[in-house]
């Protein structure tokens, strides 16, 4: 039995579903992200979760027992709010102290248990600050110590870590995830960036419209993504069409280049198809037959390897990861596969 | 709280709220249209026919119209001054102009009376000086009014134009210099439409306060009558009906000059779209100009304070001991003395308190149960709640107690209607009534600004309602209760208008008193009332700045 479990929710505001019979479980101790882009539906899933929306169907089971009916207060769900939603009159073990007071914790029990919640995001001795007074990253664990101070059974988080900048940004989400482990904590992350649910979720739910396109470890998303939408949104790809060969093959502008075929159904050969590429999927050579052609129309230089434009014979716009040396603006090139990363969808394909 | 008990909160919200402020001004419209035969336009021909309704009713209108831009001539080149040049004293004197903020209507008619009038400070001193027989002008007439008008409602485009001015982004002055725009262009097609939202607010309130203006024009009137004096004077002649329609034509003016003035000007912010600091203080070239322009600001405050100076000196006058001198000869606390020592005098500031209390403490129950059903539980009747919170704000007080006088005098249970007249439940009930738009306005501001996230947060830290309510929901929603309460309070306490059409003997308010004391001629005991109205309105104002700025 999962400990936690999402029994095709669905949720509609205003005629728009945003959420779609979504269906998902998670193991005790699990890290689950959330991703997708903005209006995917993760925020809303979130709050259904935490029972501040109630679902037009489906319901949420936590150890066999359905929670659906219950309200926020009585599911015993800690929540990391996006903008941390500190109570701006009340300091921060007032704060961290908030969710114990629910509880019937008081004395010197509460101001233990307040002191150790602190301890635990390394902000001892904070007690008597006003929250105003803290960086944003300070902020950021106040909120996680308030809602990890109940000893929540799962805990939400809801884009912790958008309002940091990008340093901070890094540092936090390593602590996070080293917290989140260390207390064998069952939680669930939304975020719109890749490298925080690559780096936080010990699995990712990628949705869209609502609906969950794959769910899986931060790998299989990325080297086998289910459908384009997840080829496209997990990493970088360039889209170009091709005609099947055979499942593992395909035609690129006179070309034939190893593939993986992603489905669904089976690949007939002699139908269009959308081949999406990875940049490390391809390589840069020197122009020649039988292999895709084109010229260098910019270059983005990223350190060890530089992002190559190449606007090809046929007029597609690829984008090939080579060393920064590889080809200069306005060279001829060909192009060959590096032997993976270049994914086959069927035409209709979302 | 379920959601079918917030729907039913919410139609219950409502029907008292319709009973309390819709109902008794359809009473008034009915009443004018009827008589103990039935249905009639006799009391509408009536009103039509007389030459000194139309002469009333257009004496308010220009009057009002006056009003705006004679407060904005002086509030808005003041903001700029205060707001936008450096010179030695700034920030004092930009907190004492604003001062006749917390002169009450009334108080700030008598001052201005003490001041200017036919036997004040100003007009003793002209005879004096010049040897004159009689009193060198009167103050009288619309002229009068004018000046009052203009000294009490500057104050509303002094301070919103120096809040728009604050709040500029800088960056825009310098984007208009770069791009080669004089100080001309700039102020027309940058520092004004920036400006125009507080502009056409101040304007809205200037007009509104000014049509419903009773103080003025009941003191310095004289024979000139403008809607609201007109009101009553046919009241006390008897002519109930006829005082129907005069009040339903003034509550028709009041909606429509709303109705023209949000059709005018929609709305709509014109905030920066970056983020910005205030544009920097200009100074003067030369220390000669700054102490010249110093100069010239506090002559301004101290003329803008002589009404409140006046007053304080007046309160220390004793009784019959001023006549023909030019200044009072004896000054003693007597007076104060006076208004704690004699039960007859400490009554009307008791009955002030207690019913100014009151009926903030209901205004702000009603304001935070319509907040919450409102803008938190969005219940059905939610837009009929938060308009008829509103409407006594655009309806003159003369109408409004005319139509709480016209409810609340007839016992007909099944027509929900009760005598209250005569009682000293009137008076306070009227006092919520007319607060009901500001609690209502500052509460319902301060839901829609406070983030639902921290509700939900409380929430999911296992928190109910009431502790939510009492822990996280009122301390974030402080300053706007500090600001509501403070201004409904203060408003309440110095109350004129609604207050001489419902006072009973046990009700009496200070105002009442002020005017009762001055017909008796005892000018130091009514501004000492004055002063202490004033001095109540200044601490109530500096308790809900506190307020605010702790929240």
């Amino acid at each position: 039995m999962a400990f936690l479990e999402l029994d095709g929710l669905s949720r509609t505001f205003s005629g728009q579903r945003a959420v779609d019979g979504l269906s998902l479980t998670l193991e005790r101790g699990e890290v689950l992200a959330l991703l997708g882009p903005s209006g995917s539906g993760k925020t809303t899933t979130l709050r259904l979760l935490a029972g501040f929306e109630v679902p037009d169907a489906g319901r949420v089971m936590l150890e066999g027992r359905d929670v659906t009916p219950l309200a926020p207060v009585a599911r015993r769900f800690g929540m990391v709010f996006q903008h941390y939603a500190l109570f701006p009159h009340l300091d921060v073990g007032a704060n961290v102290a908030f969710g114990l007071e629910s509880r019937g914790v008081r004395g010197a029990e509460l101001s233990r248990r307040v002191a150790e919640a602190l301890t635990l995001v390394d902000l001892a001795g904070f007690e008597r600050r006003a929250v105003a007074q803290l960086s944003g990253g300070q902020q950021q664990r106040v909120a996680l110590a308030r809602a990890l101070a109940p000893e929540p059974q799962v805990l939400l988080l809801d884009e912790p870590l958008s309002n940091l900048d990008p340093a901070l940004r890094e540092r936090t989400r390593r602590e996070l995830r080293a917290l989140v482990h260390r207390l064998g904590m069952t939680a669930v992350v939304v975020t719109h960036e890749q490298e925080d649910a690559f780096d936080l979720g010990d699995r990712i739910a990628l949705l869209q419209g609502g609906r969950l396109e794959q769910l899986g470890t931060a790998d299989e998303l990325y080297a086998a993504p289910a459908t384009a939408f997840v080829a496209a949104f997990i990493g970088r790809a360039s889209e170009l069409p091709a005609r099947i060969v055979a499942s593992d093959v395909a035609e690129v502008e006179g070309a034939r280049w190893p593939v993986r075929w992603a489905g669904p159904g089976a690949a007939v050969p002699g139908e269009t198809a959308r081949l999406l590429a990875r940049p490390e999927g391809l390589r840069l050579t020197a122009p020649g037959a039988g292999r895709v052609t084109g010229q260098v129309t910019g270059r983005r230089f990223t350190g060890p390897v530089a992002f190559f434009s190449v606007l090809t014979a046929g007029g597609r716009a690829l984008e090939v990861a080579a060393p920064p040396g590889a080809a200069r603006e306005g060279d001829a090139v060909g192009l060959e596969p590096t032997g993976g990363e270049l994914h086959l969808f069927p035409r209709d394909a979302t | 709280m379920t959601a079918r008990r917030a729907e039913w909160l919410g139609w219950l919200l409502a029907g008292v709220l319709v009973w309390l402020i819709a109902y008794p001004l359809a009473l008034v419209l009915v009443e004018g249209l009827r008589n103990s035969a039935g249905w009639t336009l006799e009391e509408v021909r009536r009103f039509v026919s007389r030459r000194s309704e139309w002469e009333a009713l257009w004496a308010s209108l220009w009057l009002s119209l006056a009003s705006v831009v004679l407060s904005g001539a002086v509030g808005v080149p003041l903001a700029f001054l205060f707001e936008r040049v450096d010179f030695p004293g700034r920030k004092l004197l930009g907190v004492l102009v604003a001062l006749p903020a917390v002169l009450p209507p009334l108080v700030g008619v008598v001052a201005f009376l003490f001041l200017y009038g036919e036997t004040g400070f100003a007009g003793r001193l002209v005879q004096y000086v010049f040897r004159l027989e009689d009193p060198p002008w009167r103050l009288e007439g619309p002229v009068a009014i004018l000046l009052v008008h203009a000294y009490s409602m500057y104050v509303y485009f002094y301070l919103f134009c120096r809040a728009a001015l604050s709040r500029m982004d800088g960056a825009m002055l310098e984007a208009a210099s770069a791009l080669g725009a004089g100080r001309g262009r700039t102020l027309r097609r940058v520092i004004l439409p920036h400006l125009r939202p507080a502009l056409a607010g101040a304007a809205l309130l200037t007009f509104m306060t000014s049509l419903a203006s009773f103080s003025a024009p009941y003191i310095f009137g004289g024979g000139y009558r403008v809607m609201t004096t007109q009101i009553v004077f046919t009241r006390l002649n008897g002519d109930d009906r006829l005082a129907m329609v005069e009040t339903t034509a003034l509550m028709l003016l009041a909606l429509g000059a709303l109705a023209l003035f949000r059709r005018a000007d929609p709305g709509g912010s014109l905030a920066g779209v970056g983020k910005g600091t205030a544009p920097g203080l200009a100074r003067a070239g030369s220390a000669r100009a700054r102490a010249g322009i110093a100069a010239a600001a506090w002559l301004l405050a101290i003329l803008l304070l002589l009404p409140h100076l006046t007053l304080m000196l007046v309160s220390f006058v004793p009784v019959g001991t001023w006549t023909t001198e030019p200044f009072p000869p004896v000054l003693s606390p007597g007076n104060y003395a006076t208004l704690v020592a004699e039960p007859e005098r400490l009554r009307p500031l008791l009955n002030s308190l207690w019913m100014a209390s009151a009926s903030t403490a209901a205004a702000v129950g009603i304001a935070l149960l319509g907040g919450v059903l409102v803008v938190r539980r969005r219940v059905r009747p939610g837009r009929l709640i938060e308009g008829l919170l509103g409407l006594p704000w655009a309806v003159p007080g003369t109408v409004f107690a005319i139509a709480m006088a016209a409810l609340f005098s007839v016992r007909s249970p099944w027509a929900l209607r009760t005598v209250l007249v005569g009682t000293v439940w009137l008076l306070p009930l009227a006092y919520l009534v007319r607060n009901l738009p500001v609690t209502g306005r500052a509460l319902l501001a301060g839901f829609r600004q406070l983030d639902p996230a921290l509700e939900e947060a409380a929430a999911s830290l296992g928190a109910g309602h009431a502790r939510t309510l009492r822990r996280i929901v009122l301390p974030a929603l402080a300053p706007a209760l500090a600001a509501g309460a403070t201004l409904a309070f203060v408003t309440a306490l110095g109350d004129f208008v609604t207050s001489i059409m419902l006072y009973t003997y046990d009700t009496r308010p200070i105002s009442l008193e002020i005017l009762g004391s001055l017909r008796q001629g005892d000018v130091g005991v009514a501004a000492a009332y004055g002063v202490l109205l004033m001095a109540a309105s200044a601490v109530v104002f500096a308790l809900g700045a506190r307020g605010e700025a702790r929240a």
